[in-house]
């Protein structure tokens, strides 16, 4: 206890804590067929409750939950494939994390550790947005990462009670609020002609990648190819400058 | 709770934490130079557009562009929403609404 209040010292919970945590409560819906779906597939798999509840509250990590859930209801349950699994499933990460160190360095480890915990795709996104439009916010970053993990526990937790009332919660369409979301998120920065070349390159790689590679593999390789081209493009520009 | 899924769970709790903590670790003590802050700057929207792009062509994993494609229609809305009011949640809220009228109407 003693451990956590110092490491909220360091974060104040201040009202831009509470900024993040409003801005996010409407995009979490987004997130709350896919907790169901995970509590229901993890019963049907054979995963008591705790066990359920206890893998979203530490892993908090969706596409990856789905896969070991389904590796262990097949009766696949050896720790090293699953967990290395896991680990290709969520190496996406490592590009997020990077392009947000130059933000978090400066913060105490305690907190850099609290923050990157809550890094998922959706609260990534929601702290870029946040940097683009008014400047980076350590504690808008707890308060949408806060909001994003209480919503994972709970629909997990919901889908644990409701396993056997409802089928599918993929099937409502709400699972497409996230694309929506980041529709909103993406076009205010294709501003200038670099940013729409790097959104078309991570298209077409994205595109094959998703047609020809297993996994998520697709997106680190759109997401590199984006990076080397902006990145040359800038080097161009500079030249011309 | 059984051992075997327990030290399963805190595997995949430990590996996740690592891919998201691991850059923020490796610069803690040097800083990020600034050659790798400037290649880093496109990421975000690398990420935005890979995470969009194949959920509105590929919902089912192959490529469908076809009005068929509710996805798509739905990400047609999402993006005209987008320039029309610059809000998040109401391009969410219009794009939610396309999509599940047209999936609850069956069209």
């Amino acid at each position: 206890m003693e451990r956590l209040q110092r490491i909220f010292q360091h974060i104040p919970i201040t009202s831009e804590f509470w900024v993040g945590v409003w801005d996010s409560v409407p995009l979490t819906i987004g997130v709350v067929p896919f907790g169901i779906t995970c509590g229901i597939m993890a019963l049907t798999a054979g995963l008591t409750a705790g066990e359920a509840l206890l893998m979203s509250t530490c892993v908090f990590a969706g596409a990856s939950q789905f896969v070991a859930i389904t590796m262990l209801g097949a009766g696949v349950s050896g720790w090293s494939l699953i967990v290395f699994t896991t680990l290709l499933i969520n190496i996406r990460h490592l590009l997020m994390g990077a392009s947000l160190a130059p933000y978090i360095m400066r913060l105490p480890i305690s907190v850099q550790a609290l923050l990157s915990f809550g890094m998922v795709d959706e609260t990534y996104a929601i702290t870029i947005d946040r940097i683009h439009k008014k400047g980076y916010s350590a504690n808008y970053q707890l308060g949408a990462n806060t909001a994003f993990y209480s919503v994972w526990i709970l629909s997990t937790a919901v889908g644990v009670l409701l396993s056997g009332y409802i089928t599918d919660p993929l099937a409502w369409g709400l699972d497409f609020a996230m694309p929506a979301i980041f529709l909103a998120m993406l076009i205010p920065r294709l501003i200038n002609s670099t940013a729409v070349v790097v959104c078309g390159v991570a298209a077409l790689v994205a595109i094959m990648g998703a047609l020809y590679l297993p996994g998520k593999w697709y997106i680190i390789l759109a997401c590199l190819s984006a990076t080397v081209v902006g990145g040359l493009l800038e080097g161009e520009e500079q030249h011309a400058n | 709770m059984r051992t075997e899924i327990f030290l399963i769970i805190m595997g995949m709790a430990t590996v996740t934490f690592l891919t998201r903590f691991t850059p923020v670790a490796i610069f803690r003590k040097t800083g990020v130079p600034l050659w790798f802050e400037r290649w880093m700057k496109h990421v975000p929207t690398g990420i935005l557009t890979a995470l969009i792009i194949p959920a509105l062509l590929l919902p089912k994993g192959h490529l469908d562009i076809s009005i068929e494609n509710h996805y798509l229609l739905a990400g047609m809305v999402a993006v005209m929403a987008t320039y029309l009011f610059r809000n998040i949640i109401v391009s969410m809220s219009l794009g939610l609404a396309v999509m599940v009228s047209l999936r609850w109407l069956g069209v």
